[in-house]
């Protein structure tokens, strides 16, 4: 290999994503199970790149596609962490196992 | 053949991407997991500089390091004490979750594999050129390719977002 190809770039984004998968399922914090969405979401934002650049290097699409998904992370980010605040004052906790207030 | 400066600044970003994304999922501190997330994007930033998306890597730094982490870091210290870490995890859970994470291994893999055509596809160099006026252009132009809608609908989901975090989070 004497240069570098789609797939030097794609394996480390599916570790990344996987990385995501098994610390959203394992966390029990709601702020490191957030943490771990951001992640997954970096994975995918580091596919459509790449594939563009090696893909389609005419266009521009990936790159904007990718824009877009950091400013809708971002707000996604603030509304949900607005949300786990507010749960915070309400139980005094973020841990999982102990939000079922709302449960009948 | 790819200059060996290019192949070692490859090398540290795609180590750096592998070790502190492991670290994020795996360590007890919530706030080392933020730091480590940092680490993490800092890394994929410099994947988009050596792409040479630089406005991206820039946009990167910006709002997921600049932003993102800082809204992380603040909101840890207003839920948890310092100094705390998780409780220890059950091995059910994490034979769940290894479960899973290898699942969606295998399926991404599989997908991968299903293509071999494209796995060795090398960069090809640009053939329109970067500039910010024509990033400028693209990004607020209203003709085919080019992205005023999507960005307007944007500035709308973020005004929306701002006012439903002030409702969300205020003090009733």
């Amino acid at each position: 290999m004497d240069k570098l190809s789609v797939i030097c770039y794609i394996i480390p984004s599916m570790i990344m994503f996987c990385c995501g998968v098994y610390g959203f399922i394992t966390r029990k914090n709601m702020i490191a199970i957030l943490i771990s969405l951001e992640l997954m979401l970096n994975a995918v934002d580091i596919n459509f790149v790449v594939f563009n650049r090696f893909l389609f290097p005419g266009q521009l699409e990936g790159m904007m596609f990718t824009l877009f998904a950091i400013a809708i992370a971002a707000a996604e980010t603030a509304l949900a962490i607005a949300i786990i605040v507010n749960v915070f004052r309400a139980v005094k906790n973020v841990d999982i196992r102990d939000l079922n207030k709302m449960k009948l | 053949m790819e200059s060996v400066g290019s192949i070692v600044m490859y090398g540290i970003i795609v180590a750096a991407i592998i070790i502190f994304s492991i670290l994020t999922v795996t360590t007890r501190r919530i706030l080392r997991a933020a730091t480590y997330l940092l680490f993490v994007l800092f890394a994929t930033a410099g994947l988009y500089f050596k792409l040479d998306y630089e406005f991206l890597g820039a946009v990167q730094i910006a709002v997921y390091a600049g932003g993102i982490v800082v809204l992380f870091v603040f909101s840890i210290l207003l839920t948890s004490k310092p100094g705390d870490s998780s409780a220890r995890l059950t091995s059910k859970r994490r034979v769940f979750g290894a479960i899973a994470a290898v699942a969606s291994l295998v399926v991404l893999g599989y997908a991968l594999m299903s293509r071999p055509e494209i796995w060795t596809v090398v960069s090809a160099p640009f053939t329109m050129e970067m500039t910010m006026n024509n990033l400028g252009e693209i990004l607020l132009g209203t003709e085919k390719y080019q992205y005023l809608l999507p960005f307007e609908a944007v500035s709308v989901l973020l005004l929306a977002c701002i006012i439903g975090g002030v409702v969300v989070a205020r003090k009733r």
